[in-house]
């Protein structure tokens, strides 16, 4: 990863009204970290989320954004990266926003491939609505909304991806915000849709998945020879004992983009392109319905 | 057998054609309508089809004239009966003169069955077609043949239209079926006696389309760049076109995994700075409300169509009705600024799509395009549209560093901010649906800034205004001193104007006043017009009279002569006529609440 000099530019002048303690600082930082060391102009970054607290994330980041509704962030990102490729799109949001409510456009954004990346804050539990159980909350976990614990399996956002089609597939911790933000520059290199989940824990609602919960589990994929080119086997390293947390990069293979598949795009980015027809190609559509 | 032809005057002329799904009905009506439209006279075709892929019912209809035709009528002059059911179905409304068309040798018509008047031409259909290729499809060719010779259309123009569609092919295929068709006329020529229409073939060609290419055209010629939409009948049509051809013209054509997607994908887009569009029916619009919203809170510009269909619920797939009215007044939760504008035909579509953009781009908010099942998907022939008249207006636009600090939503007298496109140099800013301040910083939660939030709903709202000032005024079509007004919006105004040039034959005095832009509504003017009007007679197909109510709760005034239909079947103008008579032959004025 290249020295990390230029945080400030993106900074914001609105400070983070997250709870003390949130898992959501670290993403923040090393996001901002990240797209510092990958020389990125701010301009040319436009961060997309939902509802949530994560998704206030755009507020608190110096770049442009758009805080949308709730579940519908991906499918944001989708339209404004499609109508503007030049633009480097990050969509960020939690577990609710992304696996609940907009689960749908998460599964098919990641078969489709279009060249974003999507950070998703995990911290298995709804925060802003004061703490009932998400899609991705531990099986028996008593939350207000699961008084007598969830009986529900939760989703596994890695698997799910794998299976999905994502090209670029990985998780963080946001204890551990300087690797985090190496995966984020990697997952905003890399051609295609990239999934970044991140384990940021919820201070006052989650008393399960606590910091000191992951810091006993947590392990580096690439500290321990995992090759991100197999499929199966990032599909074996996903499922583990309920004592080991894996971290870093799972998958990542190059295939070609919805944006270099699609004819449209060999005009320039739509966004950009003179808008309106030339008198002959009026002429030729009208004469086509003679 | 019989064949009595009496000569029919001039006029416009019916075909029927109907039969299951699957029979190829659609496109033996527009080998036969383009045919008609190639040879200078103009057709108005409408497909009454039924969701189902194949068997059941559909049938379709095709009127032509040599002046404008504006609705296909309700009666035909020709009924080409693919099966027997058709015939049950649909021998009482042949004109007297007229006949029926059909497979002799699979169809056995019942004596006395046929009205007085009515002609029999039965064909060996599969005998004659047998000849030529073993798709039982053929025999449509045959009768479409025979119809030519009947209606003393010119043959040599439907092979042309015949060899057209089949080119690709190969030769055999063409000649099978020109043969085909050239075999049923000759059948027809040595059997029954033709009626001597007497067509004006002026051969100017002229374009034959549907409302939905007009949109997608609409579209295309406005420089829509980003088109996302989920498949729904009756708005598919757009996609199909669009998906075809968008690309060609730099626009990606996106299918979504739903409205939802589409919506907000179509959002997204439009705030990077591509115009952009969506489209669907009555129950994809319901999922998209909640963006519009979006839309409009975070001042993007975007165009939705909503092609109408039977509601509620999945309703009626395949069938037309003006009931999303209301829908789209109240489409997402809060006061916003938004458009909706209900284009009443074919040009008019592709003319309201292209001014859709421009308004979306000015007032940085959704326009809604109403249109309905009958505007989208039927066929007509249209005097040729003029991409000239598309001026593109992409509103204000902050390019380069601003002077000075950028406020995204800048409280100004219009209601306007200018606005600046992500990947701009000092203009950054949050599109955030959340409340928020001129600068964009969300005040959502702050409890303490209701002023901010004050200001910022009348600055959107204000937009409204500002456009009131500069909408073009609707207008009374016809005679001002009309003795009935007829009011409409959307589709409903081609039946009217069909009634219009009947009634004005008989000696009635009488005009039209259509509502174009359904919201901002245009308050004054529109109630000047009415309460200048002798008597006034709404025609919208709907239950609830969903115009007249927003006429009553914009103006205070209140329209009691009303026709309504909610049959899933477009108004046929004889019943509308008979409307028109009844409230003209009223001996008071009917009271208007409000005068």
């Amino acid at each position: 990863m290249p020295e990390i000099l230029e945080i400030p530019k993106f900074k914001s002048r609105i400070a983070p009204d997250w709870c003390p303690g949130c898992g959501d600082f670290g993403v923040l930082s090393s996001l901002q970290k990240a797209c510092a060391a990958l020389g990125l102009d701010p301009k040319d970054v436009l961060v997309v989320s939902g509802i949530g607290c994560s998704s206030n994330l755009p507020g608190f980041f110096g770049s442009y954004g758009m805080h949308t509704l709730h579940g519908r962030a991906v499918a944001v990102a989708e339209g404004a990266r499609l109508a503007n490729p030049d633009l480097t799109v990050v969509v960020t949001g939690g577990d609710g926003d992304g696996y609940g409510i907009g689960l749908g456009h998460c599964i098919h954004a990641m078969r489709r491939n279009i060249n974003l990346t999507y950070i998703v804050m995990n911290n298995q539990i709804y925060g802003l609505t004061t703490g009932q159980c998400s899609p991705t909350t531990i099986f028996g976990t008593q939350t207000k909304s699961t008084p007598d614990g969830s009986i529900e399996t939760p989703i596994n956002p890695i698997e799910l991806a794998l299976v999905s089609g994502a090209t670029f597939i990985a998780r963080g911790f946001s204890g551990a915000a300087d690797r985090l933000a190496e995966v984020m520059a990697e997952a905003i290199q890399h051609k295609g849709f990239s999934l970044v989940d991140v384990f940021s824990p919820c201070v006052t609602y989650n008393k399960v998945n606590t910091y000191p919960w992951f810091r006993e589990r947590v392990y580096d994929l690439q500290a321990e020879n995992h090759k991100t080119s197999d499929w199966e086997g990032a599909l074996k390293a996903v499922r583990q004992p309920d004592n080991r947390v894996p971290i870093g990069v799972f998958y990542k293979v190059q295939q070609p983009t919805y944006e270099e598949l699609d004819p449209a795009f060999k005009f320039g980015p739509p966004a950009k392109q003179k808008t309106g027809l030339n008198a002959e190609d009026a002429k030729a559509l009208v004469e086509s319905f003679k | 057998m019989t064949s009595q032809t009496k000569s029919l005057a001039p006029r416009k002329v019916s075909i029927r054609i109907g039969g299951a799904a699957g029979d190829g009905i659609a496109s033996v009506t527009e080998t036969l309508a383009k045919a008609c439209s190639r040879k200078g006279l103009y057709v108005f075709a409408y497909n009454s089809y039924q969701s189902v892929i194949r068997g059941g019912h559909i049938n379709m209809q095709v009127r032509i004239g040599s002046k404008k035709v504006w609705c296909s009528g309700d009666m035909c002059d020709y009924l080409v009966a693919l099966n027997l059911d058709t015939v049950n179905r649909h021998v009482k409304d042949i004109t007297p003169g007229g006949g029926i068309i059909y497979n002799k040798e699979k169809i056995k018509i019942a004596d006395g069955q046929l009205p007085a008047g009515v002609n029999d031409f039965g064909i060996p259909s599969t005998a004659i077609a047998n000849k030529f290729g073993k798709s039982p499809i053929m025999q449509n060719t045959v009768a479409l043949g025979a119809l030519s010779f009947l209606a003393n259309f010119p043959f040599d123009a439907v092979a042309d239209v015949i060899a057209g569609t089949f080119r690709k092919k190969g030769d055999a295929v063409v000649q099978a079926n020109v043969g085909a068709a050239q075999a049923g006329h000759d059948y027809a020529k040595e059997n029954f006696k033709k009626t001597e229409f007497t067509w004006k073939f002026t051969e100017e060609k002229r374009m034959f389309l549907t409302g939905n290419q007009a949109i997608a055209l609409g579209a295309v010629a406005a420089g829509c760049k980003f088109f996302s939409a989920y498949p729904m009948t009756p708005a598919s049509g757009i996609l199909h076109w669009l998906a075809l051809k968008g690309p060609k013209y730099g626009m990606v054509v996106k299918q979504c995994e739903d409205e939802i997607a589409a919506m907000n994908m179509a959002v997204g887009a439009g705030n990077a700075g591509a115009r952009s569009m969506t489209a669907t029916s009555g129950g994809g619009f319901a999922l998209m409300t909640e963006a519009i919203g979006l839309a409009a809170m975070i001042e993007a510009p975007v165009v939705v169509v909503n092609c109408q269909r039977g509601g509620p619920s999945t309703g009626l797939p395949t069938k037309t009705e003006q009931a999303d009215l209301f829908q789209a007044l109240g489409a997402s939760q809060g006061d916003y600024p938004k458009f909706i504008i209900a284009p009443t035909t074919v040009e008019d579509a592709f003319y309201a799509t292209a001014e859709a953009f421009n308004l979306a781009d000015i007032y940085q908010c959704p326009v809604i395009i109403l249109s309905d099942l009958l505007l989208s998907e039927h066929h007509e022939t249209i005097d040729n549209l003029d991409f000239s008249k598309v001026k593109i207006d992409r509103g204000e636009i902050v390019t380069g560093r601003p002077k000075g600090e950028y406020k995204r939503y800048l409280f100004t007298p219009s209601g306007i901010s200018p606005r600046a496109l992500p990947g701009n140099p000092g203009t950054v800013f949050i599109a955030g649906s959340d409340e928020h301040d001129e600068d964009s910083t969300l005040i959502s939660d702050v409890f303490t800034n209701p002023k901010i939030r004050k200001l910022m709903m009348e600055k959107r709202m204000r937009k409204m205004e500002t456009a009131l000032k500069s909408l073009p005024e609707p207008k009374v079509e016809g005679p001002a001193d009309a003795d009935l007004t007829f009011v409409t919006w959307g589709s409903s105004a081609y039946v009217v104007r069909d009634v219009l040039h009947r009634l004005e034959k008989e000696g009635a005095k009488v005009n039209h006043l259509n509502i174009r832009y359904l919201w901002p509504f245009q308050s004054q003017a529109v109630s000047k017009i009415l309460k200048s009007a002798k008597k006034l007679l709404i025609v919208e197909n709907n239950f609830s009279g969903q115009l007249e109510r927003l006429i009553r709760q914009e103006t205070g005034i209140s329209i009691p002569n009303h026709y309504r239909k909610y049959d899933g079947e477009p108004f046929g103008p004889d019943l509308v006529h008979e409307k028109a008579k009844e409230a003209l032959a009223l001996a008071k004025v009917p009271e208007l609440v409000g005068r």
